[in-house]
């Protein structure tokens, strides 16, 4: 890759603070309180080139060579900046793009301050709803994977009821849940639990049903019981399926998440963008939006760093 | 006799995805002394991997008994270790936990831990512990799962073309190995192997075995001091008599075979 100016996020961000302070905005839009927006390009600016010259530092010291050069995000990140730039000259500046739909960039971020109090509550309730439905779905995904991969009469009597219940759209669901449960906060982790029963069940069955025979004699050979063979070869043999599973059921789990979340709840991040769209106030929409991408991007994350932890074993082998 | 692996009659049938049985062995009798190696070789079809699958107690017989110092083989156990000829180490495990898994299992690591150290030394994979299998070489991996069946102290190892998949020199580098192993630990060996210079230079019993019926053609003692040298004139006369006798079967019943 050609050398990438280091400067330009500072120059992308200068510009679009410039533009934000020095160009007035159109009297179509709401004022705001601060200039959020601004505020916001020197926080960013700034954690950028903090982070950019730690890490540079870093990788000079151990003397490792670096996967990338020094400030190889600084064209990302001016690009994104300028798009910024550009949605607010496009929003507040000239109300060029409907007003009530595209509110001010100023407006947006704002909320995110100004509503903290309300949006930490959803997340908080969000983030437990879905660590009800997402644990018990894998626990019994995983269970109902093993037995069906190891027991022939698991697989004669569990197998079909996973094959027919699983497709089901975990959504289709609700009318039956709202009768069969008392709490509507139950029905909607069940409505997580079954998105990620799902795959999780059937990748972990036909992970095991798929490691090769000879694992398990050799394990026999050396003294293996059937539990051994069961969490010492089998489950260790089906991780990379497992974990696919897993990571489809999470993808999943996210839009069971905000589907649970519009039947009788009172709190959650998908109720609260909901609720802010019926209420046509939409900065708090997109700002509900923006925590709702963080929130997933920051779980995928987790889920990645736990995946290169336990397999490991497969770099160089296998890459997805 | 102690120590001792019997074939009693022993006989096996599959039955193919066809419904169609198929003789994999037709009535076997063959007797074992401890402490002895013994290489099963013949043409494909002949039986010789059936056999030890059967004494490793992965098949059941169809018919007859297989016995270990009297005792009747139901099962397998860690009293017969098993090697392929495909390593089959746990790509999950690094070599050190590859070979400890036998430990492990049987709640003996905690006891026992030096003895890891020691095999992975016996098998020359000192300073590659923590490596995984998929960045060792295919010579390296079959070394380490050697080591794996060894470190449970089995009164016989039992050897399933261990070598078949190593090139000529490291092939005759592992067979000095398993002599010097087999001196050291003092166990029993049975090996299948379609090489007849493989089985005359290790053997002490050579059973030659012919397909259809899979079964014992005859059973040849080398009484060749250790270590043997693969141009005594002894050597070549047990090798060519070998060859002789599977020829000669391969012609009379027109079977292909592959030595």
């Amino acid at each position: 890759m050609k050398k990438i100016n280091a400067f330009l996020p500072l120059i992308s961000s200068a510009a679009a603070v410039i533009v934000a302070f020095a160009v007035k905005d159109s009297p179509l839009h709401q004022k705001s309180a601060h200039p959020y927006f601004a505020y916001l390009l020197i926080i960013i600016t700034a954690v950028y080139y903090i982070g950019a010259i730690i890490s540079a530092n870093r990788v000079k010291k151990q003397k490792k060579k670096a996967e990338h050069p020094p400030f190889y995000r600084a064209l990302f990140v001016a690009g994104v900046v300028l798009f910024f730039n550009i949605l607010n000259i496009l929003t507040v500046k000239t109300a060029l793009l409907p007003v009530l739909y595209f509110p001010s960039l100023d407006r947006v971020f704002g909320t995110l301050v100004e509503d903290r109090e309300l949006i930490l509550k959803c997340i908080g309730f969000s983030m437990g709803l879905l660590a009800k439905g997402v644990i018990g779905g894998l626990v019994i995904g995983f269970f109902m994977g093993i037995a069906v991969g190891f027991s022939k009469t698991a697989e004669y009597w569990i197998n079909p009821i996973i094959r027919i219940l699983g497709p089901i759209p975990s959504t289709a669901w609700i009318p039956i849940l709202l009768v069969v449960f008392t709490k509507a906060s139950s029905a909607s982790a069940f409505i997580i639990g079954i998105s990620v029963w799902f795959p999780t069940a059937v990748l972990t069955s036909s992970g095991i049903s798929n490691v090769k025979n000879s694992y398990f004699e050799v394990s026999s050979t050396l003294g293996a019981s059937n539990f051994h063979k069961i969490f010492r070869i089998g489950v260790p043999a089906a991780m990379p399926s497992i974990f696919l599973g897993l990571f489809n059921g999470i993808c999943g789990s996210f839009v069971a998440l905000m589907t649970a979340e519009m039947i009788g709840a009172k709190y959650g991040i998908g109720w609260y963008v909901n609720w802010q769209k019926e209420m046509m106030a939409y900065s708090n929409v997109y700002a509900g939006l923006i925590v709702i991408a963080v929130l997933f991007y920051l779980i995928i994350t987790v889920l990645f760093k736990v995946r290169d932890k336990v397999l490991g074993w497969q770099k160089g082998v296998i890459k997805w | 006799m102690v120590g001792s692996i019997k074939f009693d009659g022993v006989k096996k049938d599959f039955l193919t995805m066809e419904g169609e049985t198929v003789n994999a062995l037709s009535g076997v009798d063959l007797e074992i002394e401890k402490g002895s190696f013994v290489c099963l070789i013949g043409p494909s079809g002949c039986g010789k991997s059936t056999m030890l699958r059967l004494l490793a107690g992965l098949d059941t017989p169809t018919e007859g008994t297989i016995y270990i110092d009297d005792k009747k083989v139901t099962r397998p156990d860690y009293d017969r270790g098993l090697v392929f000829q495909d390593p089959n180490l746990f790509p999950w495990l690094n070599i050190y936990d590859n070979i400890a898994f036998g430990l492990k299992v049987r709640k003996l690591f905690k006891d026992r831990k030096n003895d890891v150290g020691e095999f992975i030394e016996l098998v020359g994979l000192k300073g590659f512990e923590n490596s995984f299998p998929h960045q060792l070489s295919g010579g390296m991996c079959q070394r380490a799962s050697l080591a794996r069946a060894l470190i449970g102290h089995p009164q016989a190892l039992l050897l399933d073309e261990p070598l078949g998949a190593l090139d000529a020199f490291t092939r005759m580098n592992m067979q000095d190995e398993l002599l010097r192993i087999k001196k050291e630990k003092e166990m029993t060996m049975i090996m299948v192997t379609h090489d007849v210079d493989e089985a005359v230079y290790l053997a002490d019993k050579i059973v030659v075995m012919t397909p259809r019926p899979a079964k014992i053609e005859q059973i040849i003692d080398v009484r060749l001091s250790q270590p043997r040298d693969r141009n005594n004139a002894e050597f070549i006369r047990l090798r060519s008599k070998i060859l002789q006798i599977l020829d000669f079967a391969g012609k009379e019943k027109e079977v292909e075979y592959s030595i």
